[in-house]
């Protein structure tokens, strides 16, 4: 086990540092932006830009006082990338859109559950007595879209929305977490029965039948919000967390084979049987094709487009508000990257993507410094989480894989997914302040199966 | 487990080193290449509001730029905007740019290299840079005539060529649209206008071809050209040859059969000789034919006449590819072989087929460009008539001139006949589905001995009687008015 630091430290004052450094991110984003339109500095610049820092300096103020051993890098990331998501946003909002002043709605009511789940869970552990109902809660966050009063029906091709009131919502961003929270519970828990038995086929070690029944759920649930729900991205995100969450639980690679040969099983069926998923390999392997581009719905514009767009930023970009991002659609939210990519370069999406880099190794490093399994788990399926998340968009507008909805996490328009990662960030931050603090105080129940595993 | 959580996040980061490839290879590998993509709008846009060369007919501007207002010095305005829209296209600030506007960009827009000298003249001057002027071939006279000629409400395409020199005279489709809606500064109202248009049936503003270059279309009876010319090359058939001509032909491996055309003489002779079959046009000779000959050598005819190829370098229209399909089993080859099933060709395609039989076998690159000028009304560019390929001998074009010229003075092509002019034709008529509906067609030239002209008409979704009308007869038409010229 990684020992703690001889002498930890809080660091919260260098995260204080980092966050006036990110916040001069964000507004120095939106400041250009607001340059380039008609009406500069007015009054909607100077609203947005002091509540972003508002949000920013409360939820560390409240890490001062409820997790103040919490990672100091992690804060500032998340406030820079959802500041430029910001200007980005407003960037692309012509005369009467509203989506800007509606993603600082959401980025103010994340924070403040973010803020509300530190504040009022104290611990992570405590979670871990609700992977049953994380389950439940699971299943019906992810039925609720397919409900027909409650769903707001078919969106672009996919049945993953319901209805709130004047709003639309997406629960299946929270069923992420939830889903995440059900694993880490129930894999460390039954992790010794699941290591000890098995069958050794060659170099690998085949669970037992029996023992799979958690990954079979997964895979179906998998498939059934690929066939129900028409959304290939959440169906990789979810199947992925999974396999990552299992093989760190049991260090065996034969899930990570399993896993994958259901994926590449799942997949080839899918692609064969469902249309819209057909569609998306066509739109990436034969994106040039005139029969492909001009093919609606399902046709390749999209990411044609987005790629004409960052090949026209090429290295240092266009600048902010100089390029034409208007050519492509859903360039505020599914295709942000390609906005960036355009207007602020190689340069600036480098940076970017690193930033994510930084995000998610902070959340491992969590992991490997917190003492419970559970906690290991959780932490190390939430980072993977944004990991294959940023991997599958940004692969997908960049044509190194299929393109599938799935949102850039902080960036992209949307406030479901703005409130699940937020709610990710508040769980991280508390997984790192168990990791980082000098004493543990509360009793591990996790202590007997980590002595089995103690290499 | 912390072991596993080291190995999961190498796993995370060799995704975000993929990540980083791809997006070193779009942004600066790749992107030379994208940026030179025909469907990359961004240079175009670029030079939105500078002064554009104008597009030419006959001496009059059928586009060019005008005054603007104070967010862009420069308008694009189309003069008889629905008669050109085909070839114009559109010029639009959210959307980019269409048809010439978008593939003469750089000559309009003055940034071609042979306008590098200028641009230097015009910095030194302190002028503003213009773009260059493109003169086309068409006629106006004879492109109002075509346009008007298929009525409004009627989709349907027509071609009219000069098959010696491969310069187009004319060439209209309907429904067409108005450019000057979607070239409008208002950009609220150039979107509603984009919108609106693009909800009438046969107008996909999105799409990168349309229109007579892009409608990919069964070409029914007047594949059967191709059939001939592949049946003579094959040196198994000659002028003489008697086809069997059966009221059907049982399709192989498969219950159907292929019925001969119902609306001709085709049921009075049991055996046919070629000119017979293709002043009837009778399916079942040209079935049998290409059973015969097989699948490839149809293909190779059909090859040779520009199925699955290009139109060459001096149309400068985005093109759609005519299709002949690879691998038919034999039912779908009889079919394929009288223009059915999956064989699909744009109007243009079959224009430029029936020009290289008027044009003794040697097919002429299809032109829309007469000249390009410098501002300083310099030529700086005059496409010479080029060879774009050779798709048969002159005495297999010959022969099937002959037989053609017996489809309008004796068979169902009557209606093109000119009063004292030799009209080489032939008709198709593709029925589309079950529907009762046909792609009615008509193609040919003359006067056939010294080809001036090639018309080609198509008329989309209509009914035999409809389609008989609205085909050979404004053929005719379009012959008088061209050799009166």
């Amino acid at each position: 086990m990684i020992q703690p630091d001889a002498a930890p430290k809080p660091r919260r004052n260098v995260e204080l540092a980092l966050l006036v450094l990110a916040l001069a991110v964000g507004i120095g984003a939106s400041a250009m932006v607001d340059l380039n339109s008609e009406t500069p500095f007015d009054n909607d610049f100077w609203f947005q830009s002091s509540l972003l820092a508002v949000a920013a300096f409360a939820f560390h103020i409240v890490l001062r006082l409820r997790a103040k051993y919490a990672d100091p890098a992690i804060l500032p990331i998340v406030v820079a990338l959802n500041g430029l998501g910001l200007a980005l946003i407003h960037r692309m909002d012509g005369p009467g859109d509203d989506t800007g002043n509606n993603q600082l709605r959401w980025t103010l009511i994340a924070v403040a559950v973010a803020i509300t789940v530190i504040w009022f869970l104290k611990d992570h552990r405590i979670l871990r007595r609700f992977t049953f109902i994380s389950l439940a809660a699971s299943a019906i966050l992810l039925v609720l879209p397919l409900i027909p009063f409650i769903s707001a029906g078919e969106v672009l091709g996919a049945r993953v929305w319901i209805r709130l009131g004047p709003m639309t919502f997406q629960p299946g961003e929270i069923a992420k977490i939830t889903l995440a929270v059900f694993f880490a519970g129930y894999l460390s828990s039954n992790r010794d029965l699941i290591l000890l038995a098995g069958r050794k086929i060659g170099p690998l070690q085949f669970p037992r039948f029996k023992d799979m029944g958690p990954m079979i759920t997964a895979w179906l649930v998998s498939i059934g919000v690929l066939v129900f729900q028409r959304d290939l991205g959440s169906s990789i995100l979810f199947f992925g967390l999974f396999i990552v969450m299992i093989y760190v639980a049991t260090s065996r690679i034969s899930w990570v084979v399993i896993g994958l040969g259901l994926i590449l099983g799942g997949g080839f069926v899918a692609s064969r049987i469902f249309p819209h998923v057909g569609f998306r390999l066509d739109s990436w392997w034969n994106a040039f094709t005139p029969e492909v581009y001009d093919r609606f719905p399902g046709g390749s514009r999209q990411i044609v487009q987005g790629l004409f767009g960052m090949a026209d930023g090429g290295l240092v970009g266009t600048g902010l508000g100089q390029g034409r991002p208007d050519l492509v659609p859903f360039a505020n939210s599914d295709m942000i990257i390609a906005l960036i990519g355009e207007e602020l370069g190689l340069i600036g999406l480098f940076a970017v993507v690193l930033l994510y880099l930084l995000l998610f190794t902070r959340g491992f490093r969590a992991a490997l410094g917190t003492r419970d399994a559970f906690g290991k788990l959780l932490a190390c399926g939430l980072s993977f989480a944004i990991a294959l998340q940023c991997f599958v968009v940004i692969g997908g507008v960049t044509r190194l894989i299929p393109l599938t909805g799935l949102t850039t996490p902080f960036l992209a328009a949307g406030g479901s997914s703005l409130l699940a990662n937020w709610i990710i960030v508040g769980l991280l931050l508390m997984i790192s302040h168990t990791a980082r603090s000098p004493i543990d105080t509360t009793p591990m129940t996790d202590t007997p199966s980590e002595a089995v595993k103690q290499p | 487990m912390n072991q596993s959580i080291r190995s999961a996040w190498l796993a995370a980061v060799a995704m975000f080193a993929l990540i980083f490839g791809a997006i070193s290879y779009v942004q600066v590998v790749g992107a030379d290449e994208l940026n030179d993509n025909p469907w990359n709008q961004r240079a175009v846009l670029a030079d939105y509001c500078k002064d554009r060369g104008a597009i030419i007919v006959a001496g009059k501007p059928i586009a060019e730029s005008v005054a603007g207002d104070e967010t862009c010095s420069f308008q694009r305005k189309y003069t008889q905007p629905e008669l050109y829209a085909g070839i114009t296209g559109y010029f639009s600030r959210t959307y980019g740019a269409s048809g010439l506007e978008q593939e003469l960009r750089d000559e309009l827009a003055g940034s071609s290299d042979q306008l590098f000298l200028d641009r230097i003249s015009q910095v030194f001057l302190g002028r503003q840079a213009k773009g260059a002027s493109v003169e086309l071939t068409l006629d106006p006279q004879i492109q109002k005539l075509a346009y008007d000629l298929i009525p409004d409400g009627q989709r349907g395409s027509i071609v009219v060529t000069n098959p010696k020199t491969g310069a187009i005279l004319a060439m209209v489709s309907k429904p067409s649209y108005d450019p000057n809606l979607i070239a409008t500064h208002d950009v609220a109202k150039e979107q509603a206008s984009f919108e609106q248009l693009n909800k009438i049936p046969g107008i996909n503003l999105n799409q990168s071809v349309s229109g007579p270059t892009g409608a990919l279309l069964a070409p029914g009876s007047v594949f059967k050209l191709i059939d001939t010319a592949a049946a003579l090359n094959s040196g198994k058939y000659n002028k003489d040859s008697e086809l069997p001509n059966p009221a059907s032909l049982p399709l192989p491996g498969s219950s159907a059969s292929l019925p001969n055309y119902a609306g001709g003489n085709c049921y009075t002779r049991t055996t046919a000789d070629f000119a017979f079959a293709l002043e009837q046009s009778c399916n079942t000779p040209f079935a049998r034919i290409a059973l015969d000959l097989g699948q490839e050598a149809i293909a190779d005819q059909a090859r040779k006449f520009g199925f699955g190829q290009d139109f060459g370098d001096q149309l400068k229209l985005q093109s759609a590819v005519s299709v002949f399909p690879p691998d038919l089993d034999d039912a779908a080859l009889a079919q394929s072989a009288v223009g059915q099933r999956d064989v699909k060709a744009t109007p243009l395609q079959i224009a430029m087929m029936t020009a290289a039989i008027a044009n003794g076998g040697v097919q002429m690159k299809p032109n829309l460009i007469k000249n390009v000028r410098a501002p300083d009304l310099r030529v700086i560019s005059e496409p010479e008539p080029e060879v774009l390929r050779n798709s048969t001998s002159p005495a297999i074009a010959r022969q099937i001139t002959e037989w053609m010229t017996g489809v309008v003075s004796k068979g169902i092509g009557g209606g093109a006949a000119v009063p004292g002019v030799e009209v080489a034709g032939k008709t198709g008529t593709a029925q589309l589905g079950d529907s009762g509906l046909n792609n009615s067609w008509f193609t040919g030239f003359a006067p056939a001995n010294d080809p001036q002209v090639a018309v080609t008409i198509v008329i989309e979704g209509v009914d035999v009687t409809t389609g008989a009308q609205l085909t050979s007869p404004n053929a005719k038409k379009i012959f008088e008015a061209v050799l009166n010229k």
